[in-house]
């Protein structure tokens, strides 16, 4: 054992490969916005990137208009990109998510995407299984057409804690199998993703997540435990989401077994499961590359 | 665009090394160059000023880093990078084969640290020059920022001068947390630095309510953003007037080519632009086409006519 705690044997996952489009900026018109529940979805006029997208990818908006006070880029996941189209899903609760779920059809707002690594595809037909916390499940939507138009059958566990919560749970009915948890029971089966995984893991290949760290960690651990590979998109905050700022960095095994501090952007989003140590998130462990010129020693 | 570009002439230097653009990326605040790539040409700016390297790879502090904060932001990164073995295997011949124009910042924590650096820089294809970024604790003296004492500022940079490649001038980034920056610019420079970056982040402090513990896993952060412009403006106009032969790059929430112009006119003959490119990756390009635009609505036929025009 090398990397990740805990881990025995050899890891299930390869990194994620870097997307094959380069990514764009751009000033986009919002063509259409409705509410969701807790959410907004925003459809925006963005033919360039909606053509580079994969699934698994995100955008980075600037926030405020050209005087904002607040600089920093807010970055959300593509839940759906075709027809000149880009679509997301805002969930409001600071400052910046709030102006962009303000957001009016004919408002323009500055984005540049696609960005990060997307969702890497199994081998042709290999049964998939989805799991989306949230706002997260919006992430999972261009996975889910992607997979059926390559044989895959899927499957979709939508959580959150309660019905207003869910994102996303239409469009992925229309392609998958959908369960849906919420913690209080007011829609579908009451509990968590991981309590609806279990009837499901054996009969996939591969788990696909995005949503909560603390569900990442927890399906990401069942599909280990079940012996299958796991994919997982990560919402950690950004400042610039183009890989220059260093903020938004997690440690991760590597190809060659050692932990870095990857950054989420450009590394990520999504990364192998097995390979996110979530237990040191927050902290600098010894055996991470470079912790000892930070004056961390082996124990 | 092109018609306001031939009309000022923007050529500037860094000491003796001339530079096509007045406007360069700031330290940390734009990597190693390569992720702005797809976004401006990294030939047409003044510099990529790289993010500070230390002799060995670091990991960089835990998260969270960044706390946003009123018109910028605090972050405590750690200098997390690939150490100079990763700098001259990887970055900097990715920025020399395209052309681009490496200022490269070093960093250490004791005098022999920062020499060793610039001993290693000599000579290497793309690397204009080196900003020494004495912002960090020097072992040998209790953990005191070198920056904020000017002897210790002057001992880096003078074995950092003597070390270097005679063809890279040597820049000393300078903090704002002193009491006196005027008495450290003039230290180093006598210690041989050949022109002075200013301002360096201040040190601050962001307080989660809900939790009531600081935000950063390194406590304090450095602030960073608009928020900084008039303290790093103020900084450049003392060390200008102090010392006005000596060549300043200016930094300190620069956003767009008007910020840009008064730290020209307060005496900077090249600027960095840092957090700006957090928010708009295109910033260092389009700060050059609105500085030109700005001075030629001003009736300068070059930038070196506005180098300190605020003082005449």
């Amino acid at each position: 054992m090398t990397g990740r705690r805990g881990q025995v044997g050899p890891l299930l996952t390869s990194p994620a490969p870097r997307a094959t489009h380069r990514p764009v900026q751009r000033v986009v018109e919002v063509a259409r916005r409705r509410p969701v529940g807790a959410y907004v979805e925003l459809v925006l006029a963005a033919p360039d990137i909606a053509e580079r997208s994969e699934p698994g990818q995100f955008v980075a908006f600037a926030v405020g208009g050209p005087t904002s006070a607040h600089l920093l880029r807010r970055s959300i996941a593509i839940a759906g990109a075709g027809d000149g189209e880009v679509t997301v899903v805002v969930a409001p609760h600071g400052p910046g998510s709030t102006w962009l779920a303000a957001l009016q059809a004919g408002d323009t707002v500055d984005v540049v995407g696609p960005l990060g690594r997307p969702y890497p595809m199994p081998a042709d037909g290999t049964p998939a299984l989805l799991v989306g916390g949230g706002y997260g499940a919006a992430a999972l939507v261009g996975l889910a057409a992607r997979l059926r138009a390559a044989g895959s059958p899927v499957t979709a566990i939508c959580g959150a804690a309660s019905a207003d919560r869910l994102s996303s749970v239409e469009e992925l009915g229309e392609l998958a199998e959908v369960v849906v948890t919420t913690d209080d029971g007011s829609a579908g089966r009451q509990g968590w993703v991981t309590d609806a995984m279990a009837g499901v893991l054996g009969r996939v290949g591969v788990v696909y997540a995005c949503g909560p760290m603390g569900m990442l960690r927890a399906v990401a651990e069942g599909a280990t435990a079940a012996g299958l590979p796991s994919y997982v998109a990560v919402e950690e905050s950004m400042a610039c989401g183009v890989g220059v700022c260093m903020t938004c960095v997690l440690p991760v095994v590597g190809e060659d077994g050692r932990t870095r501090f990857s950054r989420s952007c450009t590394e990520g989003p999504v990364f192998g499961g097995d390979r996110v140590r979530f237990a040191d998130v927050g902290a600098l462990p010894w055996d991470v590359v470079g912790a000892d010129a930070m004056g961390v020693v082996a124990p | 665009m092109t018609l306001v570009d031939a009309a000022v002439d923007m050529t500037t230097a860094l000491g003796a090394a001339p530079i096509p653009s007045p406007v360069l990326t700031a330290s940390g605040c734009s990597a190693f160059g390569q992720e702005l790539d797809p976004f401006i040409d990294l030939t047409a700016i003044g510099a990529v000023v790289t993010k500070s390297v230390q002799l060995r790879a670091r990991s960089g502090r835990p998260t969270p880093r960044m706390a946003e904060t009123p018109s910028g932001m605090l972050n405590s990164i750690g200098l997390q990078g690939p150490g100079i073995d990763g700098l001259l295997a990887d970055d900097l011949p990715w920025l020399a084969e395209r052309g681009a124009r490496a200022f490269v910042s070093i960093a250490g924590t004791r005098v022999e640290d920062f020499a060793e650096l610039a001993q290693r820089l000599r000579g290497v294809p793309g690397v204009l020059g080196l900003e020494v970024n004495i912002s960090c604790p020097n072992v040998e003296s209790r953990g005191e920022v070198f920056a904020c004492d000017p002897v210790a500022a002057s001992d880096v940079v003078a074995a950092v001068r003597a070390a270097a490649d005679p063809a890279q001038p040597v820049y000393a980034k300078l903090s704002p947390d002193v009491t006196d920056i005027v008495s450290v610019a003039r230290a180093v420079t006598e210690a041989g630095a050949d022109g002075l970056s200013m301002i360096n982040t201040l040190l601050g402090l962001v307080i989660d309510p809900d939790t009531m513990k600081p935000v950063l896993g390194g406590v304090t952060g450095g602030l960073s953003g608009p928020a900084i412009r008039p303290v790093a403006l103020r900084c450049v106009w003392q060390v200008h007037q102090a010392l006005p032969e000596v060549p300043i790059l200016g930094m300190g929430g620069i956003r767009d080519g008007l910020d840009a112009l008064q730290f020209v006119l307060a005496g900077a003959s090249a600027v960095s632009v840092g957090t700006a490119v957090f928010n708009d990756p295109t910033a260092v390009a389009r700060v050059h086409e609105e500085l030109a635009a700005a001075l030629a609505a001003r009736g300068f036929g070059s930038l070196r006519e506005a180098v300190g025009y605020a003082h005449r």
